[in-house]
């Protein structure tokens, strides 16, 4: 007999179109807004966009009839596309927006670590940021000053307690951040993608911390992109896929439903992709990964990468993550962080060409999620923008055989003993 | 998946999210809950006000005494203002020591949920305690531009009346029409950026719709009394007349200023809650 901790019912949230993605508004916009909408709808009737009452209304609904219950003690990954709604569905749980219908009800304190670090003043030194932020949190003075020591020791700072966090490095301020965030006792965490940040080291030690947390009995809602860490961690795992639940099991359904569909979307043309995120003014419209000569890529053999933007701003950087088969991050590659062989050709026009003398991955199925950046600002972000497929092939005249469990070969010489 | 024997726990408070329709009450109890994170806002903001300025907390005095400097010069001696009685400079210093108090706390409370935004959409706690904070800060400018008054009074040989007892209650008043005034905006800063352009604009002809530079006994009954619908305008003459004994006790304008300030803060109070709703979405 298990308690129930969340209870989420025919949950739904709709956004006017405009309303999330505009940053601000302007009564002026809003006159202009009354004046033109008539001839906008107008003109939709004529190009037969929208037929009824119903579509003129331009909202969309981020989640849409979502129903789960989540048992006491139970750590529950969420897990989906950009733009499925997981976020939208940890904020409604965490309270920072209502839903639009149905209902959500949590069973005891409830703690969100959204976006670990925002509460934090700059001015302020490590340890008044303690107070602050664990205040921000909901924790009580008392408590937190009951936590000081331990806060302090897990977050390792404790040299520069009394030092503005603005002089903190990133590490650091990160590190401060998750160790009061972990020192929230709340009986429910809902915990969004805090784990991307920090060293390996300190990763690890909050991956610790977390276990502790589910040890302890308490339910803890995750949501991340890193599908190795959600099935090291969860038991259950949700799947969203378009504001529905689309799986709900253990942890590796989820994952493994997800891994389907994301790479069933790569036969979609990038244009007609919706799931990006970033500001959209280049936005990435082609990728190809080709072996030269021949379309099969192998082991050791050489590999371009080739992405096609629409668009030249300033600063233009293209960024690619590499991922095997189930979700984990394999190597990445930045255009920005220049090497002595890097070159800009005016023949190729609009695209970042990324050339492999030799490829270093295991056969096997990889994805790569693909970042645009320009004017100093994520402009594209696409996940699983191209799947691609490793054969047989050899390192260095090495053969080189799949393996199920690791993804990198590396070119090597051995020396061996000799039997005389 | 779906286990039927999952039970309702007793011993935990169940929060439940769902639409709110229409007008809601204000959260005050929540904001009572967290009473403590107000403090440390309100502790955040004085620590930080006057970082990485070179006078500090100077600010506090030398913008009310600047302007009463100005306003002795021109409206003093040049236009020849009437005063009750009073040296100019400390008559109408003592109406923009709360006035300074009003006014700086309105141009920074309405735009405390926008400087926040990246808290306001990230983590969930009671999202008055972001404006409110931002006007109790203010207090402490306020002790300060009021110690240099007091010494002034004390240049001028002025002592203060009984009256001086009722001060507080119209430093309460201040108060409750700082907060009504900074909830309404700060909501609406949010979704009308418009707001921000405005408060300059707005401060300054509210400064002189207040009887600051001038007294209100230029004006007869029944003009007084409807005088007292600017709320500063009650809060101003109820200090002139706690501290320099004028001719100004509270009457038929003071009440009809407490009415107007009640008004807008609870009418604040609930706009607020029926934006807050909303706030996540649009910052």
């Amino acid at each position: 007999m298990s308690n129930l901790a969340i209870e989420v019912a025919r949950l739904g949230k709709e956004y006017h179109i405009g309303g999330p993605q505009k940053s601000y508004h302007r009564l002026t916009d809003q006159l202009a807004d009354v004046v033109a909408a008539p001839f906008r709808r107008a003109g939709k009737l004529l190009r037969g966009q929208a037929n009824g009452a119903t579509e003129l209304n331009e909202k969309i609904w981020a989640i849409k009839d979502i129903s789960f219950q989540i048992k006491t003690g139970e750590v529950v990954g969420i897990i989906g596309r950009n733009g499925a709604g997981k976020s939208t569905l940890l904020k409604i749980l965490s309270g920072i927006t209502d839903p639009s219908e149905g209902y959500a009800d949590l069973y005891g304190r409830v703690g969100s670590l959204l976006e670990v670090g925002t509460g934090f003043h700059p001015e302020l030194t490590g340890r008044d940021n303690i107070f602050l932020y664990g205040a921000i949190l909901g924790m009580k003075k008392a408590e937190i000053e009951r936590k000081l020591d331990e806060i302090v020791a897990f977050a390792e700072v404790d040299k520069f307690l009394d030092t503005p966090v603005k002089h903190y490095s990133s590490g650091m301020y990160v590190r401060l951040a998750f160790s009061v965030a972990a020192h929230l006792e709340p009986e429910i965490l809902l915990v969004d993608e805090v784990l991307a940040v920090g060293d390996m080291s300190f990763q690890r030690k909050c991956l610790g911390k977390m276990d502790d947390v589910a040890q302890e009995g308490r339910t803890v809602v995750f949501v991340s992109h890193n599908m190795g860490l959600l099935q090291q961690l969860c038991e259950r795992g949700i799947f969203l896929q378009r504001g529905t639940v689309h799986t709900d099991g253990t942890i590796a359904e989820a994952v493994d439903a997800y891994l389907q569909t994301l790479e069933q979307t790569k036969t979609l043309d990038l244009s007609e992709r919706t799931d990006r995120k970033g500001l959209g003014k280049v936005r990435l419209i082609g990728v190809d990964v080709t072996n030269g000569s021949s379309a099969i890529l192998r082991t050791g053999h050489p590999v371009r990468f080739i992405f096609q933007v629409d668009m030249l701003v300033p600063g233009l950087a293209c960024n690619f993550n590499v991922y095997d088969t189930i979700g984990q991050p394999v190597t990445s590659f930045q255009s920005r962080v220049r090497g002595p062989e890097d070159a800009s050709d005016p023949e190729n026009g609009l695209k970042f060409i990324c050339e492999l003398d030799e490829l270093l991955l295991l056969p096997g199925r990889y994805r790569v999620d693909v970042a645009i950046i320009g004017d100093n600002r994520l402009q594209d972000f696409i996940e699983a923008a191209t799947v691609f497929e490793v054969a047989e092939g050899a390192v260095r005249g090495r053969p080189v055989q799949p393996d199920g469990k690791f993804s990198v070969s590396m070119s090597h010489r051995w020396t061996l003993p000799t039997d005389r | 998946m779906k286990d039927n024997a999952l039970t309702i726990p007793s011993n935990l408070p169940r929060t439940r999210r769902e639409a709110s329709k229409g007008w809601a009450w204000p959260k005050f109890r929540e904001l009572w809950e967290y009473r403590e994170l107000l403090f440390f806002f309100v502790w955040r903001d004085i620590k930080v006000r006057y970082k990485q300025t070179v006078l500090g907390a100077a600010w506090a005095i030398i913008q009310p005494f600047f302007t009463m400097v100005i306003f002795s010069l021109f409206f003093g001696r040049l236009a020849q203002v009437p005063s009750d009685g009073l040296p100019y400079p400390i008559f109408s210093y003592a109406a923009l020591v709360p006035w300074t108090f009003f006014a700086t706390a309105l141009t920074q409370a309405s735009n405390s949920l926008v400087l926040s935004s990246n808290m306001v959409k990230k983590i969930y706690f009671p999202r008055l305690t972001l404006p409110i904070a931002t006007v109790l800060a203010g207090v402490v400018d306020f002790v300060l531009a009021f110690v240099v008054l007091m010494g002034m009074m004390l240049f001028y040989g002025l002592t203060p009346t009984i009256n001086v007892l009722w001060l507080p209650l119209f430093l309460l008043l201040a108060l409750v029409t700082s907060l009504g005034v900074s909830l309404w905006l700060s909501a609406m800063n949010v979704q009308f950026r418009d707001v921000h352009y405005t408060i300059p604009f707005l401060t300054q002809a509210w400064l002189f719709v207040t009887p600051i530079a001038y007294p209100s006994s230029l004006l007869s009954e029944p003009w007084r009394t409807l005088y007292g619908l600017n709320p500063m305008a009650g809060v101003v003459e109820g200090f002139r007349w706690a501290l320099l004994g004028t001719d100004t006790a509270p009457g038929p304008m003071t009440l009809v200023s407490a009415v107007v300030a009640l008004i807008l803060f609870v009418g604040g109070a609930f706009y607020f809650r029926h934006m807050e709703q909303n706030f996540a979405d649009v910052l």
